[in-house]
């Protein structure tokens, strides 16, 4: 192998198994940060080695070795400074003799005793709610993601010195918080499981919803989101919230290709080409979906949110849909997070259930929400109503108003072509 | 980006023998390795070509039908393990980690090929014709 090539290859291995070994060194020094460091030592030490020897037999078990002697090594020289160092050393000998002796073998039948625990921990801490919401993903896709400061940067088209700078401070904020290396007990699991899968879903989004910047890594933030929603669901399968969520993220994930025409403009849901909707992803989705509903979420905010967008996912051609369906999702949807954005797309649904004038009703109740006054999906809602009501002239001002108020210039193209278009 | 792990017929699979168990667990094992990094969209075992056909389709649009089995079990597959990954040196490096599927007692074969991905068709409808993935 070329030098390319192997570091190539040592790229590879690393993606797989960074969550793995950072997480395994947090559980000795109780710090992702320096877990993090010891880890990235581990990764120079392979590429020293490994250029030389090739990549050996068992990777993951080379960098969790070599990372784990590091981490010892650093507790033992902070022992050496400490007046207790007989009492530590003591600690450290049981230690070691946990890790050390025919490491790789030893160290392969640990691995799959605490290795879930260990990447459990690791999650729950990067989305700490101690840390911002910026400062959670980017350390979540740092740490669970295995991927460098360049491209979490081109990932949320920041600068690089930016994203260096917020997991810096992140890690920092983690230490002087003394945020505990552990999984949540009892009570305080559920809300900090919300944390963490609000942080997998703006992944999910940041590549999904934003049309900006053609770099691929735009698109490959949605496949982390969902690998990393897989993953958990493997490390939690009891949490019928993160069933709903990885329904949720593949289902839409199915839609990638028909979302934007041949010239990238973007492609509404109900025009959609259906059959280039992705038939593996939307298979994995709705049963994902029914697992979250056995385990008896179907109540959940984001197995509803699944559940609504198997409806389409389920319906062969747009005029297939069961809006009826649609409509009493969105009910229970706004009983258990009652929000004007979820009031807006009821409002859309219960246009195509019982036609326009009832849809319009509602949309117009939405009129003074100060929450959607920035939100050019309002009056482009309202446009589409007042359009199949036969009011073209109040249907054009609405979309002209739409267009003047998206970011999005493609979608400004699309809102000004049907502005143009209502006689 | 989507790879297919191709395992390879060997007379063994053709003839229904099933793996030892030892060697069932070690692709069980595998397969949950794949499931826990979240990179595994799909994979199943096929049975012998003794339980399948082949369509022919010939030049002017006829069609014959040739039941199984078929000659040459390595030009035959066994099995397939699809992987969703960020890159063609991940799927080398789960390829490499793919248990041998007989063990170390017959010589088989795995074969990886990439998916087609949406950009190689341009985006526009020069998919059309082909099946949806």
């Amino acid at each position: 192998m070329t030098d390319a090539a192997t570091r190539r290859a040592i790229d590879a291995v690393w993606r797989i198994e960074a969550a793995s070994v950072i997480a395994g060194v947090a559980r000795l020094v109780r710090d992702v940060g320096l877990a993090e460091e010891l880890a990235q030592d581990a990764l120079v030490a392979a590429l020293e080695h490994w250029g030389r020897s090739g990549v050996p037999q068992n990777p993951g078990a080379w960098l969790m070795t070599t990372a784990k002697n590091r981490a010892l090594d650093r507790l033992r020289q902070n022992a050496m400074q400490s007046r207790k160092h007989e009492e530590i050393g003591r600690d450290l000998e049981a230690l070691q003799a946990h890790v050390v002796p025919d490491f790789v073998d030893a160290l392969d039948a640990a691995r799959e005793d605490h290795i879930g625990d260990d990447l459990l921990r690791l999650v729950f801490t990067a989305c700490h709610p101690v840390l911002s919401t910026d400062a959670r993903v980017a350390l979540t896709l740092r740490l669970l993601g295995g991927l460098s400061t360049d491209e979490i940067a081109r990932a949320c088209l920041v600068s690089e010195a930016t994203i260096a700078q917020r997991i810096v401070r992140a890690k920092r904020t983690l230490s002087a918080a003394k945020v505990p290396f552990e999984v949540p007990c009892a009570d305080a699991l559920a809300p900090r499981l919300a944390s963490v899968l609000e942080v997998v879903y703006l992944i999910f989004n940041e590549g999904y919803s934003a049309t900006a910047g053609d770099d691929w890594m735009r698109p490959a933030l949605c496949a982390e989101a969902l690998r990393l929603g897989r993953v958990l669901a493997g490390l939690v399968p009891q949490e019928s919230e993160v069933l709903g969520l990885v329904a949720l993220m593949e289902i839409q994930a199915s839609r990638i290709a028909a979302r934007t025409d041949a010239q990238g403009r973007p492609v509404l849901l109900l025009e959609q080409d259906r059959s280039r909707w992705d038939a593996l992803l939307i298979h994995r989705g709705l049963a994902a979906l029914e697992r979250a509903e056995a385990l008896g979420g179907a109540r959940g905010p984001y197995t509803l949110q699944a559940a609504l967008a198997a409806c389409h996912a389920r319906a062969h051609s747009a005029d297939a849909t069961d809006w009826v369906r649609i409509v009493a999702l969105y009910d229970a949807l706004s009983q258990v997070g009652p929000s004007p954005v979820v009031e807006l797309n009821r409002a859309v649904a219960v246009g195509m259930a019982f036609g326009p004038e009832a849809g319009l009703a509602l949309v117009d109740a939405l009129a003074e929400e100060p929450l959607l006054a920035q939100y050019h999906w309002l009056p482009s809602v309202r446009a589409d109503l007042l359009a199949r009501l036969g009011r073209s002239d109040e249907a054009r001002g609405e979309f002209e108003r739409a267009a003047s108020m998206t970011r999005n210039a493609r979608e400004r193209e699309l809102l000004l072509a049907r502005a143009a278009g209502s006689h | 980006m989507r790879f297919m792990i191709m395992v390879k017929a060997t007379p063994d699979s053709e003839a229904g023998v099933l793996p030892e168990p030892e060697r069932q667990a070690a692709m069980a094992g595998y397969h949950e390795a794949l499931a826990r990094a979240g990179v595994l969209l799909d994979a199943g075992g096929l049975q012998p070509s003794a339980q399948g056909w082949r369509m022919r389709c010939t030049a002017g649009g006829r069609r014959s039908v040739i039941d199984g089995p078929f000659a040459e079990p390595q030009s035959l597959l066994a099995g397939y393990t699809l992987i969703q990954v960020r890159s063609r040196e991940e799927a080398m490096e789960w390829a490499r980690r793919f248990p041998a599927p007989m063990g170390d007692a017959q010589d088989t074969e795995i074969e990886v090929r990439p998916l087609h991905e949406l950009e190689d068709f341009g985006r526009g409808d020069a998919r059309a014709g082909l099946s949806p993935r």
